[in-house]
Protein backbone atom coordinates (compact mmCIF):
# COMPACT_ATOMS: atom_id res chain seq x y z
CA UNK A 1 0.00 0.00 0.00
CA UNK A 2 1.44 3.36 -0.96
CA UNK A 3 0.48 6.99 -0.39
CA UNK A 4 0.64 9.55 -3.19
CA UNK A 5 0.07 13.30 -2.95
CA UNK A 6 -1.58 15.20 -5.79
CA UNK A 7 -1.55 18.99 -5.77
CA UNK A 8 -4.33 20.46 -7.92
CA UNK A 9 -4.48 23.82 -6.19
CA UNK A 10 -3.35 25.62 -9.36
CA UNK A 11 -5.66 23.71 -11.71
CA UNK A 12 -9.11 24.59 -12.93
CA UNK A 13 -12.13 22.68 -14.21
CA UNK A 14 -12.02 20.10 -15.77
CA UNK A 15 -8.34 19.30 -15.06
CA UNK A 16 -9.03 19.04 -11.31
CA UNK A 17 -11.20 15.96 -11.91
CA UNK A 18 -9.14 14.75 -14.84
CA UNK A 19 -5.83 14.70 -12.93
CA UNK A 20 -7.52 13.04 -9.94
CA UNK A 21 -9.07 10.34 -12.12
CA UNK A 22 -5.84 9.71 -14.06
CA UNK A 23 -3.81 9.47 -10.83
CA UNK A 24 -6.29 7.05 -9.24
CA UNK A 25 -6.29 4.89 -12.35
CA UNK A 26 -2.51 4.46 -11.99
CA UNK A 27 -2.85 3.27 -8.37
CA UNK A 28 -3.66 -0.13 -6.83
CA UNK A 29 -6.72 -0.92 -4.68
CA UNK A 30 -5.99 0.04 -1.08
CA UNK A 31 -3.53 2.81 -2.02
CA UNK A 32 -4.07 6.25 -0.51
CA UNK A 33 -4.27 9.47 -2.50
CA UNK A 34 -3.91 12.80 -0.70
CA UNK A 35 -5.33 15.58 -2.84
CA UNK A 36 -4.57 19.22 -2.13
CA UNK A 37 -7.27 21.44 -3.60
CA UNK A 38 -8.84 24.85 -3.24
CA UNK A 39 -12.27 25.64 -1.83
CA UNK A 40 -15.19 26.28 -4.17
CA UNK A 41 -15.71 24.13 -7.24
CA UNK A 42 -12.82 21.68 -6.63
CA UNK A 43 -13.71 21.08 -2.97
CA UNK A 44 -17.41 20.77 -3.81
CA UNK A 45 -16.98 18.36 -6.67
CA UNK A 46 -13.70 16.43 -6.60
CA UNK A 47 -14.66 14.36 -3.50
CA UNK A 48 -18.08 13.73 -5.07
CA UNK A 49 -16.51 12.53 -8.34
CA UNK A 50 -14.23 10.18 -6.39
CA UNK A 51 -17.21 8.65 -4.60
CA UNK A 52 -18.97 8.33 -7.96
CA UNK A 53 -16.13 6.04 -9.05
CA UNK A 54 -16.70 3.87 -5.99
CA UNK A 55 -13.63 5.05 -4.05
CA UNK A 56 -13.71 6.09 -0.41
CA UNK A 57 -13.15 9.60 0.93
CA UNK A 58 -11.47 9.08 4.31
CA UNK A 59 -10.88 12.65 5.35
CA UNK A 60 -11.40 16.26 4.33
CA UNK A 61 -9.34 18.75 6.34
CA UNK A 62 -8.46 22.42 5.94
CA UNK A 63 -4.70 22.86 5.51
CA UNK A 64 -4.41 26.62 5.23
CA UNK A 65 -6.33 29.56 3.80
CA UNK A 66 -8.44 28.39 0.92
CA UNK A 67 -6.70 24.97 0.66
CA UNK A 68 -8.03 21.61 1.81
CA UNK A 69 -6.60 18.11 1.91
CA UNK A 70 -8.86 15.29 0.74
CA UNK A 71 -7.68 11.77 1.58
CA UNK A 72 -9.00 9.05 -0.72
CA UNK A 73 -8.65 5.30 -0.52
CA UNK A 74 -8.38 3.68 -3.94
CA UNK B 1 -24.57 -2.24 -10.79
CA UNK B 2 -26.46 0.88 -11.88
CA UNK B 3 -26.06 1.92 -15.48
CA UNK B 4 -23.46 4.63 -16.10
CA UNK B 5 -24.54 8.20 -16.82
CA UNK B 6 -24.03 9.06 -20.44
CA UNK B 7 -23.17 12.22 -22.38
CA UNK B 8 -23.27 12.30 -26.18
CA UNK B 9 -22.12 15.33 -28.13
CA UNK B 10 -22.72 16.04 -31.79
CA UNK B 11 -19.61 18.00 -32.77
CA UNK B 12 -20.50 19.91 -35.93
CA UNK B 13 -18.49 23.10 -35.52
CA UNK B 14 -14.83 23.25 -36.47
CA UNK B 15 -14.23 26.39 -34.41
CA UNK B 16 -11.39 26.51 -31.89
CA UNK B 17 -13.58 27.83 -29.05
CA UNK B 18 -16.28 25.25 -29.67
CA UNK B 19 -13.66 22.49 -29.78
CA UNK B 20 -12.57 23.66 -26.32
CA UNK B 21 -16.19 23.36 -25.17
CA UNK B 22 -16.44 19.83 -26.63
CA UNK B 23 -13.25 18.53 -25.03
CA UNK B 24 -13.82 20.32 -21.70
CA UNK B 25 -17.21 18.66 -21.39
CA UNK B 26 -15.90 15.32 -22.68
CA UNK B 27 -12.89 15.10 -20.37
CA UNK B 28 -14.82 16.49 -17.38
CA UNK B 29 -17.71 14.09 -17.86
CA UNK B 30 -15.39 11.10 -18.41
CA UNK B 31 -13.49 12.07 -15.25
CA UNK B 32 -16.71 11.93 -13.20
CA UNK B 33 -17.46 8.48 -14.60
CA UNK B 34 -19.79 9.27 -17.48
CA UNK B 35 -19.76 7.28 -20.67
CA UNK B 36 -18.89 9.92 -23.28
CA UNK B 37 -19.67 9.61 -26.98
CA UNK B 38 -18.47 12.23 -29.45
CA UNK B 39 -20.01 12.21 -32.91
CA UNK B 40 -18.05 14.35 -35.36
CA UNK B 41 -19.78 15.66 -38.44
CA UNK B 42 -18.98 18.26 -41.14
CA UNK B 43 -16.48 20.88 -39.85
CA UNK B 44 -16.21 18.92 -36.62
CA UNK B 45 -14.32 16.26 -38.56
CA UNK B 46 -11.36 18.69 -38.69
CA UNK B 47 -10.82 17.99 -34.99
CA UNK B 48 -10.16 14.32 -35.57
CA UNK B 49 -8.12 14.34 -38.78
CA UNK B 50 -4.90 12.40 -38.45
CA UNK B 51 -2.97 15.38 -39.81
CA UNK B 52 -3.21 18.35 -37.45
CA UNK B 53 -2.08 20.88 -40.04
CA UNK B 54 -3.16 21.58 -43.63
CA UNK B 55 -2.97 18.76 -46.13
CA UNK B 56 -4.55 17.79 -49.44
CA UNK B 57 -6.42 14.74 -48.19
CA UNK B 58 -9.62 13.17 -49.46
CA UNK B 59 -10.99 11.84 -52.70
CA UNK B 60 -11.48 14.22 -55.63
CA UNK B 61 -9.93 17.59 -56.46
CA UNK B 62 -12.60 19.74 -54.83
CA UNK B 63 -12.58 17.67 -51.63
CA UNK B 64 -8.79 17.89 -51.49
CA UNK B 65 -8.84 21.67 -51.82
CA UNK B 66 -11.60 21.89 -49.21
CA UNK B 67 -9.66 19.73 -46.77
CA UNK B 68 -6.50 21.75 -47.33
CA UNK B 69 -8.31 25.02 -46.62
CA UNK B 70 -10.14 23.60 -43.61
CA UNK B 71 -6.99 22.12 -42.07
CA UNK B 72 -6.84 19.94 -38.99
CA UNK B 73 -6.91 20.27 -35.23
CA UNK B 74 -3.98 22.72 -35.11
CA UNK B 75 -5.60 25.08 -37.58
CA UNK B 76 -9.04 25.58 -36.04
CA UNK B 77 -10.15 29.24 -36.25
CA UNK B 78 -11.72 31.19 -33.41
CA UNK B 79 -15.44 31.69 -34.13
CA UNK B 80 -15.04 35.46 -33.66
CA UNK B 81 -12.02 37.76 -34.04
CA UNK B 82 -9.85 35.06 -35.59
CA UNK B 83 -7.42 37.55 -37.18
CA UNK B 84 -6.11 35.07 -39.76
CA UNK B 85 -5.31 32.45 -37.15
CA UNK B 86 -3.44 34.72 -34.73
CA UNK B 87 -6.15 34.64 -32.06
CA UNK B 88 -6.12 30.88 -31.34
CA UNK B 89 -2.36 31.15 -30.71
CA UNK B 90 -2.84 34.14 -28.41
CA UNK B 91 -5.74 32.42 -26.67
CA UNK B 92 -3.64 29.28 -26.06
CA UNK B 93 -0.90 31.47 -24.55
CA UNK B 94 -3.44 33.16 -22.32
CA UNK B 95 -4.83 29.81 -21.18
CA UNK B 96 -1.34 28.53 -20.34
CA UNK B 97 -0.55 31.69 -18.37
CA UNK B 98 -3.73 31.31 -16.37
CA UNK B 99 -3.24 27.58 -15.71
CA UNK B 100 -6.29 26.61 -17.71
CA UNK B 101 -6.00 23.44 -19.80
CA UNK B 102 -5.27 24.10 -23.48
CA UNK B 103 -7.04 22.40 -26.38
CA UNK B 104 -4.29 19.77 -26.92
CA UNK B 105 -4.32 18.97 -23.19
CA UNK B 106 -8.11 18.61 -23.12
CA UNK B 107 -8.00 16.50 -26.28
CA UNK B 108 -5.36 14.15 -24.83
CA UNK B 109 -7.20 13.95 -21.50
CA UNK B 110 -10.41 12.96 -23.29
CA UNK B 111 -8.54 10.16 -25.05
CA UNK B 112 -6.79 9.04 -21.85
CA UNK B 113 -10.12 8.82 -20.03
CA UNK B 114 -11.68 6.56 -22.65
CA UNK B 115 -13.98 8.94 -24.51
CA UNK B 116 -15.57 7.25 -27.53
CA UNK B 117 -14.96 8.93 -30.89
CA UNK B 118 -17.30 8.38 -33.84
CA UNK B 119 -17.37 9.95 -37.30
CA UNK B 120 -20.39 10.79 -39.44
CA UNK B 121 -20.58 8.63 -42.54
CA UNK B 122 -22.46 11.15 -44.71
CA UNK B 123 -20.13 14.09 -43.96
CA UNK B 124 -17.13 11.88 -44.69
CA UNK B 125 -18.54 11.02 -48.10
CA UNK B 126 -19.09 14.72 -48.87
CA UNK B 127 -15.56 15.64 -47.83
CA UNK B 128 -14.10 12.56 -49.56
CA UNK B 129 -12.57 11.24 -46.33
CA UNK B 130 -12.05 7.65 -45.20
CA UNK B 131 -11.50 6.35 -41.67
CA UNK B 132 -7.83 6.11 -42.57
CA UNK B 133 -7.67 9.94 -42.74
CA UNK B 134 -8.84 10.13 -39.11
CA UNK B 135 -7.07 9.50 -35.79
CA UNK B 136 -6.95 5.80 -34.78
CA UNK B 137 -9.11 6.54 -31.70
CA UNK B 138 -12.16 6.84 -34.00
CA UNK B 139 -14.02 3.64 -33.17
CA UNK B 140 -16.47 3.59 -36.00
CA UNK B 141 -18.07 5.54 -38.84
CA UNK B 142 -21.77 5.91 -38.07
CA UNK B 143 -25.08 7.24 -39.38
CA UNK B 144 -27.98 8.93 -37.60
CA UNK B 145 -29.76 5.72 -36.58
CA UNK B 146 -26.66 4.31 -34.86
CA UNK B 147 -26.00 7.62 -33.11
CA UNK B 148 -29.57 7.81 -31.80
CA UNK B 149 -29.35 4.26 -30.52
CA UNK B 150 -26.01 4.96 -28.87
CA UNK B 151 -27.15 8.19 -27.19
CA UNK B 152 -30.48 6.82 -25.99
CA UNK B 153 -31.10 7.28 -22.27
CA UNK B 154 -28.39 9.90 -21.77
CA UNK B 155 -27.87 13.61 -22.36
CA UNK B 156 -27.18 14.86 -25.86
CA UNK B 157 -25.62 18.18 -26.84
CA UNK B 158 -25.09 19.82 -30.22
CA UNK B 159 -21.98 21.97 -30.50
Amino acid sequence: MKTVTLDITKDHCPMTFVKTKLQLSKMEPGDILEILLTTGEPLDNVPRSVVEHGFQVLEVTPVKDNIHKVVVKR
Amino acid sequence: MAEKNKLSIICMSGDFDKAIAVFTLASGAAAVNYEVNLFFTFWGLNMIKKKGGRDFIGKGLLARIFNFLLGGRNKLPLSRLNFAGASPVLMTGLMKNRNVATLPELFQASIALGTNFYACEMAMVVLGLTQDDLIPEVKKVLGVASFLEMSKGGQTLFI
